[in-house]
């Protein structure tokens, strides 16, 4: 603990310092083969699995059973529905899973009472879910509607707080690399994408957004002399930035992965496939991601931005100039950064 | 760098919170001891147990529903479902398109048919009309003395229609107990059985209908307006206007002409006979069964009697429905157990407590003693929310789900996130060498805007995801809007305030070191400036101003921590002084 202090401090000095900004080829290379692989192994793998409310179709959901034999619930809708190809599967504890093609309202009920009985359970111990045909198409328009709505909002409300297009646009790609790998390791992990991942997906990009937020708001304040100081280039300022808050980052990651984790656990763990774990995978992935995003991405993606400028550059040329004079007069601490 | 005046600053404020919170209880207090409210937020059917339904509407003809049409929707299925003997259903639209249907338990399948089932409206002649309640069966009538037809009726207001079936079905008949729905609608070439259901003013009704002699299909549409007395003046008495189509208006009037007849028969105004009244019925429930005073020629029938503005518009509605055949696909149905329902939630408020705990750990671990201003915070916030829930429950009939759970577990982490922006600040201001009164005042002024930025993230996230989100997870959105803004008021009316008390106390300012703002800990080490003296972080300003004048407080504004140690280091590596401060490491 007190380790992490001086950390803190000396990442806030300067002592200890990461180069984020001047490895900026590295990451930027990291994250585009992340993104690249994010959109080749779905598309490999023939695309996310989708819940049933994207497919449309039946579940139900049998708690408590005596015996988590998956060919007792396969029989109760085969004798149903015979032919069918119902999925059975245990997903948590004493709970069994039953998802079918689509039914109709009286197969519903049937299926519904010959789980029942074919695992010894109490009526009030089946849940079934129906979803209808075209409902799968309707919460996609809307995920994806959600999704745009979000961006545009997003970009506006950065475009106005940040007044730069430069910041705006690294939030955003920083956003976007949180998204794409989000969704590549949703699609890995073979986690069905229901409508309560989707909305732990929407709320990843707003996590994502803050925490640039919150680093960039450094950024600007350390940046906002630059242009008549010698000190540093904007690129280490930048990195500075990166560095001061990159305590404030770990903890806020940490603060905000704790309770995701604990959902996670439990609603994976002890309840098996639900809203809970399904909202906390995104969540959990995506604050991991979007943390790294703002300091390996939207960060040194805003130096690179800004490098080329008239003004940062003749800044640029006088920090060295200044850096060139202080050698001269041999010291033998060289004022370089690590 | 204090706060100019001599009042403890942030005590005013936190008073107020204080006021506040006591003033949302006391409305909760209040509403509960009225019975209308209740100290328990009230819980949503994926945590209660019961049925939830998300119905489209369908026009036929297969045109657009526009919000009308649908807020139509949601009033005939509130009234079936009503009609069924359901209690607690809960019936809502959903982005602009979808009927929410939740009911508690598992609905029998005559509910659901009926649910789905197309709106019905038809205007039937009476035949005969009576007390609403059941005739007892010991004064029913004798088989040999029920009514038998002696023709085939020739109209549908011939008596003819009653066999003994249906004079026994009507004498059975209780209209004042809630009977279940039947799934199938009536045969609108035979007469129906049925009832008037009772109103504040009304008893109960029953009745023998004719055969469906105009159809809802045919009403044009429906208005309700004051009535106008004879002389053209306004009354006081509601009317509601229908106007039918060339069809029904051609039927309306030989209805009519047949009814008046029974009218001007029995004596005008004075007389009874049930076979001047048409009734109007909407799914096989009679909903008016006005008298015919008049023959109507134009297809513009006016009803008066006895409406207030409130039934008239209902009436009013009611025909609209009539010209407005919609039916429902199901679209989504989910029926969760009570089992499972309680499952999530005792496993959701486990996962919560978890998380909750796992953060105050973290924070003391990070913050120290400070961690404890966190974990009151998040007490505070936490109890914003759950008067929030509570009031909006009650207010609003705001139900909290699963996913409403997890927005505000979700919470506590984002809730915890300003404090830590905040606290990171103070540090900083710490490390830079303030006294911790101005480095609170100062760190708080950085920090705010960014809380407040970040908070408009959060918000435009919550807010988007409200609006747009599908199914049952709008909760999440709601709970985390709703928790983004307890936080807003938690870290400007709380959080601050205290901090700014805390600053004052020795423990905190005189840098403790479990006070997490250990000024040592945190690298803001007093100079030592060889006069024997360590320079407290207070009176820094003072101490070098004295020593370097003008141009060491402008490089002091200037340089940061990390060039005054470099500069230390070489002055130090120059031999010019004595000792430094002890590194930290």
């Amino acid at each position: 603990m007190s380790g992490f202090a001086t950390f803190g401090n000396e990442l806030y000095t300067g002592k200890r310092s990461y180069d984020f900004v001047g490895a900026k080829k590295i990451w930027f290379i990291i994250a585009l083969v992340g993104v690249a692989l994010s959109i080749i192994i779905p598309a490999a793998k023939g695309g996310f699995n989708l819940g049933i409310e994207f497919r449309g179709g039946s579940e139900f959901t049998v708690s408590n059973v005596k015996t988590t034999d998956a060919a007792i619930g396969e029989k109760a809708v085969t004798d149903v529905v015979s032919g069918s190809v119902p999925r059975v599967a245990n997903v948590a504890g004493n709970t069994m899973r039953i998802q079918t093609d689509k039914l109709t309202d009286d197969e519903t009920l049937r299926i519904k009472q010959g789980l029942t009985s074919a695992y010894g359970v109490t009526d009030n111990e089946v849940t079934s879910t129906f979803v209808g045909p075209t409902w799968g198409a309707d919460v996609t328009k809307q995920a994806l509607i959600g999704l745009v709505v979000f961006v545009l909002l997003a970009a506006l409300l950065m475009a106005l707080y940040f007044r730069t297009w430069k910041m705006s646009l690294s939030a955003l790609a920083g956003m976007a690399v949180t998204m794409f790998i989000t969704a590549g390791v949703y699609a890995l992990s073979d986690f069905e994408v229901t409508p309560s991942a989707i909305i732990g997906f929407l709320t990843v990009l707003s996590y994502s957004l803050y925490d640039t937020v919150v680093v960039f708001d450094k950024i600007r304040e350390n940046t906002s002399g630059i242009d008549a100081s010698t000190r540093r280039t904007f690129g280490e300022e930048v990195n500075l930035a990166v560095n001061q808050t990159l305590v404030r980052s770990i903890n806020t990651m940490m603060v905000a992965i704790l309770p995701v984790g604990a959902i996670l656990f439990i609603g994976a763990g002890l309840l098996g496939a639900g809203t809970l774990r399904d909202l906390s995978l995104a969540l959990f992935v995506g604050i991991l991601i979007g943390t790294a995003a703002t300091i390996f991405v939207a960060a040194p993606m805003y130096a690179w931005l800004r490098q080329g400028e008239p003004d940062l550059v003749k800044q640029a040329r006088r920090v060295e100039q200044r850096r060139a004079g202080a050698a001269e007069r041999a010291v033998p601490a060289s004022p370089a950064k690590a | 760098m204090a706060r100019t005046g001599r009042k403890t600053p942030g005590l005013r404020v936190l008073v107020w919170l204080g006021v506040i919170l006591a003033a949302l209880t006391a409305v909760l207090a209040g509403g509960t001891i009225a019975g209308q409210a209740s100290w328990a937020p009230k819980l949503a059917l994926d945590l209660e147990g019961g049925t939830q339904m998300i119905l489209a509407p369908k026009v036929e003809g297969g045109s657009d529903i526009n919000e009308q049409q649908l807020n139509q929707a949601v009033a005939i299925i509130r009234q079936r479902v009503d009609g069924s003997g359901v209690s607690e259903a809960e019936i809502s639209t959903q982005s602009g398109r979808n009927v929410v249907v939740s009911l508690p338990g598992t609905p029998s399948a005559e509910t659901r048919n009926l649910i789905q089932a197309s709106a019905d409206m038809n205007f039937r002649p009476v035949l005969l009309n009576g007390d609403g309640a059941a005739v007892p069966p010991e004064s029913q009538t004798p088989e040999d003395q029920l009514p038998k037809p002696t023709a085939e009726p020739a109209n549908s207001s011939d008596t003819n229609w009653i066999t003994p079936e249906i004079y026994k079905q009507f004498e059975a008949l209780d209209c004042n107990s809630a009977a279940a729905e039947k799934s199938e609608r009536s045969d609108p070439a035979k007469p129906l059985v049925t009832c008037e259901p009772a109103t504040d003013k009304t008893p109960a009704i029953k009745y023998i209908l004719g055969p469906v002699e105009v159809k809802g299909s045919n009403i044009v549409t429906s208005s309700f307006q004051l009535q106008q007395g004879a002389q053209g003046a306004v009354t006081n008495d509601w009317a509601v206007n229908i106007q039918f189509d060339a069809e029904g208006t051609a039927k309306f009037k030989e209805v009519t002409e047949r009814l008046n007849q029974f009218y001007v028969a029995a004596g005008g105004e004075s007389g009874t006979d049930p076979k001047s009244q048409f009734a109007i019925v909407l799914d096989d429930q009679v909903i008016s069964a006005p008298r015919s005073l008049a023959v109507i020629t134009d297809g513009r029938p006016q009803i008066t009697g006895g409406f207030t503005e409130q039934t008239a518009k209902a009436l009013s509605d009611q025909l609209k429905f009539g010209a407005l055949p919609i039916s429902f696909d199901i679209q989504s149905e989910q029926q969760i157990s009570a089992t499972l329902g309680g499952e999530q939630l005792r496993m959701g408020l486990l996962a919560g407590l978890i998380g909750l705990l796992l953060v105050v750990v973290y924070s003391l671990f990070q913050y120290r003693a400070l961690g404890f201003v966190t974990i009151a915070s998040l007490v505070v916030a936490g109890a914003l929310t759950y008067l929030a829930i509570a009031i909006l429950g009650w207010t609003e009939n705001y139900r909290l789900s699963l996913a409403g759970v997890a927005g505000i577990i979700v919470a506590i982490g984002q809730t915890a996130d300003s404090f830590i922006v905040y606290f990171e600040r103070i540090r900083d201001e710490l490390r830079e060498g303030r006294g911790l009164v101005s480095a609170v005042e100062n760190g708080w002024k950085r920090a705010k805007r960014t809380v407040l930025a970040s908070k408009a993230v959060n918000l435009l996230a919550a807010l988007v995801l409200y609006f747009v989100a599908v199914g049952n997870v709008r909760g999440f959105a709601f709970t985390l809007g709703l928790t983004a803004i307890a936080d807003l008021l938690v870290v400007f009316m709380f959080t601050h305030p205290t901090l700014q008390l805390l600053a004052r106390t020795r423990f905190f300012g005189e840098g403790h070191k479990f006070s997490g703002l250990d000024p040592e800990r945190l690298g803001a080490v007093p100079l030592y400036r060889g006069a024997g003296r360590i320079r407290t972080p207070e009176d820094r300003p003072v101490a070098v101003r004295s020593k370097n004048a003008g141009a060491a407080a402008e490089a002091e504004r200037r340089m940061t921590i990390a060039e005054r140690r470099l500069a230390e280091k070489q002055e130090q590596l120059a031999g010019s002084s004595k000792t430094s401060a002890k590194e930290n490491k």
